[in-house]
C-alpha cells in the first residue's frame, strides 16, 4: 500500500539576510526514510514532537513536496500522479476540518461529491457516517457549535466519505477525553474490520500504538530507528522488569544474579530490581531457591516492557522527557 | 474542462452556504457604499463632473468601489480555514487547485454583483438614471474586476497566513487604489502629478469604462481600455491565486 524511499524533507528557515547575510538557515526534518506499508495493515508512526511523523505523514499525502526520495502511495507514484493518490487516500490531519461556518452533514455530503460520488450516494454515506460516529443529531448544525469530541469524529467521518483503500490519521486522539479515545480506537478497528483499509496513525501515546497497531515505526530527528510489532519492539528491551523486597536483600541479589539473562541488577534498602527476558517463568524458581534459604519475599512486582522503555534503549531518552 | 466546472461549482456550494444560510451579510456589505451614496452623493451636486448630472457620474464610480471593497478582504475568509484543517483537507481531495480558488472567487463575485445591482437600484429615487442594458454591461465589468481582485485577495491570504499580516498590506493597498481611481472626487481636478499617478492606476480605467458603460458612451477610448486592463489583471491574479493553492504541495 505504501512503498518509500529514501524520503526526506529540509525546510529552510528564512535567516535575517539584511543584517547578517546570512545563508538561509536549513533544518532537517526528515532524512531519508523508507517505509513498507502492506495493504490492510494497521501501522503506528511513533515518535516525540518534532521528530518528523507529521512532515512524513504530510509528504506521504501529497501535501508537501519531498526534497528527496521516491514513493508510491496506493498505487500511484507521488511525484507523477499525485491526483491519483489524492483519489485513493483519506487523510484526517491535526486540525478540525469541517469549515466552522458549514453545516455538518452538508460538508459531509460535499466532501463526498468533492471525490466523484453521485448526490444520492454521497448523501447515503453520509447518512450512515453520522449515525456510526453518533453524530446524527449534530447533522443540521453548524460545525462551530460542535464539542472537542464531536468535531473529532466529524474530521474522522470527512476522511472516509470516498471508503479510501487507505488512511492517514494524524494525532487522531489528541485532545480526546478517554472515553473518546476508547470510541476512536473501536472506529479504527472497525474501519479496517470492514473494508479492509490499510491505516496509518501517527501518535505519541504509547499506549495508543500499543493498543492499536500491528506494527509500528518508531522515529527520532527524522530517522526511523525501530520498526516490528509492539511485542517484537519489548523483545528487543532486555526483558521485564522485577521489582522485589525481601528480610534479606543482599542474598535475594546474589540469587537474582545467577538467573539466565539477568541484567540491570539494583539493590536499595530492601528492594532488588533486576530485568530478566521472561519474569514469568524466571520468578518461580527464583522464589523456591529464596524459601528454600529461608528468606522471606515480602513483595514482588513484574513490569512488562514498555514502549517507552523500547524508546529508551533506541534513543537513549524518554519519551516523556522529549 | 466539465470536471473543472463541476468542481468550481461544488466550491461554489460549498462558499455560499453560510451566505444563504445568514443572508444579512449582503446588507452588512452594502452598508459602506449606501453612506458614501447618502451622505457624500449630495455634495456632488454643484460640481462639474462632465456633462449630465453628477448621479450619473457618481454611481458607476462607488459600484467599482463597492467591487474593489467587497472582493479585497475576501481572503479574510480563507484564514480560520487555512489554520483549522479544512483547508488542508480540501488540498488532499481530488479537486483541482483552480477549482478551489475559482470556487470562492464565485461566491464573492455572486455576492458582489447582487450586491451592485440592488445598489443601483437604491441610487434611482437620488437621480441615478440608466438603461437596463449598460447596467448589466457594467455590472460584468465589475465582475470581471471582483474576479481579479478577490483572487489577488486569496494568493496574499495564501502567503501571509495571519490576520496582523494581512491586514496592513491590505490596507496599504486598497485605500491608495480607492484613492487614485477618481470614484470620490473627478482626478481632473489634482494637481498634474496626482493626475498622473492616477493614470498609472488601473482602477481609474475601469472606473472610466464603467463610467461610459453605465452612461452608454460606446465611443470613448475608456469603453475598451478599461475592459483589456480588467481582463489582463484577471488572468494574472487568477494565475497567481490558482499558483498559491498548489505550494509547496505535490
Amino acid at each position: 500500500m505504501i512503498t518509500a524511499r529514501g524520503l526526506a524533507r529540509t525546510f529552510s528557515l528564512p535567516g535575517n539576510k539584511r543584517r547578517f547575510r546570512s545563508p538561509a538557515r536549513k533544518v532537517d526534518a526528515v532524512r531519508g526514510v523508507d517505509l513498507d506499508v502492506a495493504d490492510g495493515e494497521l501501522v503506528g508512526f511513533l515518535g516525540p514532537n518534532g521528530a518528523g511523523k507529521t512532515t512524513t505523514l504530510r509528504m506521504l499525502a501529497t501535501l508537501l513536496r519531498p526534497t528527496a526520495g521516491e514513493a508510491t502511495v496506493a498505487g500511484r507514484d507521488l511525484r507523477t500522479d499525485p491526483a491519483g493518490v489524492r483519489r485513493r487516500i483519506g487523510y484526517v490531519g491535526q486540525g478540525n476540518s469541517a469549515g466552522l461556518d458549514q453545516r455538518v452533514r452538508e460538508e459531509l455530503v460535499l466532501q463526498g461529491r468533492f471525490h466523484g460520488l453521485t448526490p444520492a450516494v454521497a448523501a447515503r454515506r453520509a447518512d450512515d457516517l453520522l449515525d456510526r460516529f453518533d453524530l446524527t443529531e449534530t447533522a443540521h448544525r453548524v460545525a462551530a457549535t460542535l464539542s472537542g469530541g464531536q468535531k473529532r469524529r466529524l474530521d474522522l467521518a470527512l476522511g472516509l466519505v470516498h471508503q479510501p483503500a487507505l488512511v492517514f490519521l494524524d494525532e487522531p486522539s489528541t485532545g480526546l477525553d478517554p472515553h473518546s479515545r476508547a470510541g476512536l480506537w473501536e472506529h479504527v478497528r472497525e474501519l479496517r474490520a470492514e473494508h479492509g483499509s490499510t491505516v496509518f496513525l501517527t501518535t505519541h501515546y504509547l499506549d495508543e500504538a500499543d493498543a492499536l497497531c500491528d506494527n509500528l515505526l518508531v522515529i527520532d530527528a527524522g530517522r526511523i530507528v525501530a520498526k516490528g510489532s509492539p511485542e517484537e519492539l519489548k523483545q528487543r528491551v532486555s526483558g521485564d522488569l522485577v521489582v522485589l523486597t525481601a528480610s534479606d536483600p543482599v542474598k535475594t541479589a546474589e540469587s537474582a544474579a545467577n538467573l539466565p539473562g539477568c541484567t540491570e541488577l539494583s539493590r536499595e534498602a530492601e528492594e532488588v530490581r533486576f530485568r530478566v527476558p521472561r519474569g514469568d517463568t524466571a520468578l518461580p524458581a527464583l522464589l523456591r531457591e529464596l524459601g528454600a534459604a529461608s528468606i522471606q519475599v515480602d513483595s514482588v512486582r513484574t513490569h512488562r516492557p514498555t514502549l517507552d522503555d523500547v524508546f529508551r534503549t533506541v534513543t537513549g531518552r524518554s519519551l516523556q522527557e522529549v | 474542462m466539465s470536471m473543472l466546472l463541476r468542481q468550481t461549482g461544488l466550491v461554489f456550494l460549498r462558499s455560499i452556504r453560510p451566505t444563504l444560510h445568514r443572508p444579512s451579510v449582503i446588507i452588512i456589505g452594502l452598508a459602506q457604499p449606501l453612506l458614501y451614496l447618502v451622505l457624500f452623493g449630495p455634495l456632488l451636486r454643484g460640481l462639474s463632473t462632465g456633462d449630465g448630472d453628477s448621479w450619473q457620474w457618481y454611481v458607476p464610480g462607488i459600484m467599482v468601489q463597492l467591487a474593489l471593497f467587497g472582493t479585497a478582504y475576501s481572503g479574510f475568509g480563507l484564514l480560520p480555514e487555512l489554520r483549522s484543517g479544512a483547508l488542508e483537507r480540501l488540498r488532499v481531495s481530488p479537486v483541482s487547485r483552480i477549482a478551489l480558488l475559482l470556487g470562492r472567487v464565485s461566491r464573492d463575485v455572486t455576492l458582489l454583483v447582487v450586491q451592485a445591482a440592488l445598489l443601483a437600484l437604491v441610487s434611482v429615487p437620488f437621480g441615478f438614471r440608466a438603461g437596463v442594458g449598460p447596467v448589466l454591461l457594467g455590472l460584468a465589468l465589475l465582475a470581471l474586476l471582483g474576479l481579479a481582485i478577490g483572487s489577488a485577495s486569496y494568493a496574499l491570504a495564501m502567503r501571509l497566513r495571519q490576520e496582523y499580516a494581512f491586514a496592513p498590506v491590505l490596507a496599504m493597498t486598497v485605500l491608495p487604489a480607492m484613492l487614485l481611481s477618481g470614484v470620490l472626487l473627478p482626478m481632473n481636478l489634482a494637481p498634474r502629478w496626482l493626475y498622473v499617478l492616477s493614470r498609472v492606476n488601473p482602477l481609474s480605467h475601469v472606473v472610466d469604462a464603467e463610467r461610459a458603460i453605465v452612461a452608454g458612451q460606446w465611443g470613448a477610448t475608456s469603453i475598451w481600455l478599461g475592459p483589456l486592463l480588467a481582463v489582463a489583471l484577471a488572468a494574472v491574479c487568477v494565475t497567481w491565486g490558482a499558483w498559491t493553492f498548489r505550494q509547496d504541495s505535490v
